[in-house]
């Protein structure tokens, strides 16, 4: 993955409109949030292959880090705080977003064909 | 000849590598085959890799490569059990057990080791730990393999007292480094996490099973 190009993403985003697409969505904080950190509280939530067409999509950027948003029929894809993206060879869109020792807080793919839950022989 | 089997049950590439390495060393030494029944890939962590490598779609092939070098390293084998990270604990308990169940007895197995149930931090050690015991359960009395479990939580001892089966791993630390390392995509994350506080560290060179007492 590399840092953001917003266009880029903005083109991708654009190119999957309209289609049936599959949807990976997830933030986490890890399992071990609240092991190592008394304080601290774990959070987490994942979808993996919604199906959905989205309408429109639009990648915005206060700063720093960006925020998604897919319009759907009966409401909204969203994910907050993605920095990094790649398009895989698969032609998926692969956004994350991820703290300072590099682990994973948020991620939103979009796919027209469904995300494996295997590794990939190919890899 | 001993006919011992040691199977460890585990749901994660890793797990074995940070909870029992030091006591796989040991048996492999013994001469005892150590196989390592892993639940799920791992493809769910948040651990990229520090500097990032690995994508939420690529990690589980890094993370099956890492236990693959892991394996080498502890000289064992490795076989998955197909399940899926984060969601073991959603699985039907007596689906899971019969199947487990099965792969102990195929494989004649005489200890098994896993996570101690309600003691593991993690949902899905938690739920594999109870998945194994409700396995080995179900086997006659006379034909069960003893069952250790690793207890991770904070404060355990206060409420389970000490445990039964504990190893001074410091002659094997060095192979289980290399094992814990070989999880490269984990590795900075969890070392980072552990290296700040010397008493997880430490925590790491002992390795403390509390054996299952069977009530019939």
């Amino acid at each position: 993955m590399k840092p953001i190009e917003q266009a880029k993403v903005q083109a991708k985003i654009d190119e999957f409109a309209g289609k049936d697409v599959y949807i990976h969505l997830e933030t986490t904080n890890g399992a071990y949030a609240s092991h190592f950190d008394e304080g601290a509280y774990n959070v987490g939530a994942f979808i993996r292959n919604a199906k959905v067409k989205y309408q429109h999509g639009k990648i915005v950027s206060t700063g720093g880090s960006y925020r998604v948003g897919l319009k759907i029929d009966l409401g909204w894809v969203y994910a907050e705080g993605v920095s990094d993206f790649e398009v895989d060879e698969k032609d998926r869109l692969l956004m994350a977003g991820h703290d300072r020792e590099g682990r994973l807080m948020v991620a939103l793919e979009i796919s027209e064909t469904p995300f494996s839950h295997e590794a990939d022989p190919d890899e | 000849m001993s006919n011992q089997h040691v199977v460890v049950i585990f749901p994660h590439p890793d797990d074995e590598s940070f909870g029992a390495a030091g006591t796989i060393a040991k048996f492999r030494e013994e001469g005892i085959p150590v196989t390592y029944l892993c639940g799920t890939l791992g493809e769910m962590g948040r651990n990229m890799g520090s500097p990032v490598f690995a994508n939420r779609e690529t990690l589980s092939t890094f993370r099956k490569k890492e236990l693959d070098e892991a394996a080498k390293q502890l000289d064992i084998n490795v076989e998955y059990l197909g399940y899926r990270d984060k969601t073991i604990e959603f699985e039907p308990l007596e689906q899971m057990a019969d199947h487990l169940k099965a792969k102990i007895e195929s494989l004649g197995a005489t200890t098994v080791i896993t996570h101690y149930p309600g003691f593991a931090v993690h949902p899905d050690h938690d739920a594999m730990g109870a998945a194994v015991v409700e396995a080995v359960r179900q086997i006659s009395p006379s034909a069960r393999p003893d069952v250790w479990m690793h207890a991770i939580s904070n404060g355990h001892e206060d409420q389970l007292g000490s445990p039964e089966v504990v190893f001074d791993i410091r002659p094997y630390w060095e192979k289980k480094l290399a094992a814990i390392k070989a999880h490269l995509s984990q590795v900075d994350g969890m070392m980072g996490l552990i290296q700040g506080q010397e008493e997880q560290l430490e925590r790491l060179k002992t390795e403390r099973f509390y054996t299952y007492t069977f009530e019939s």
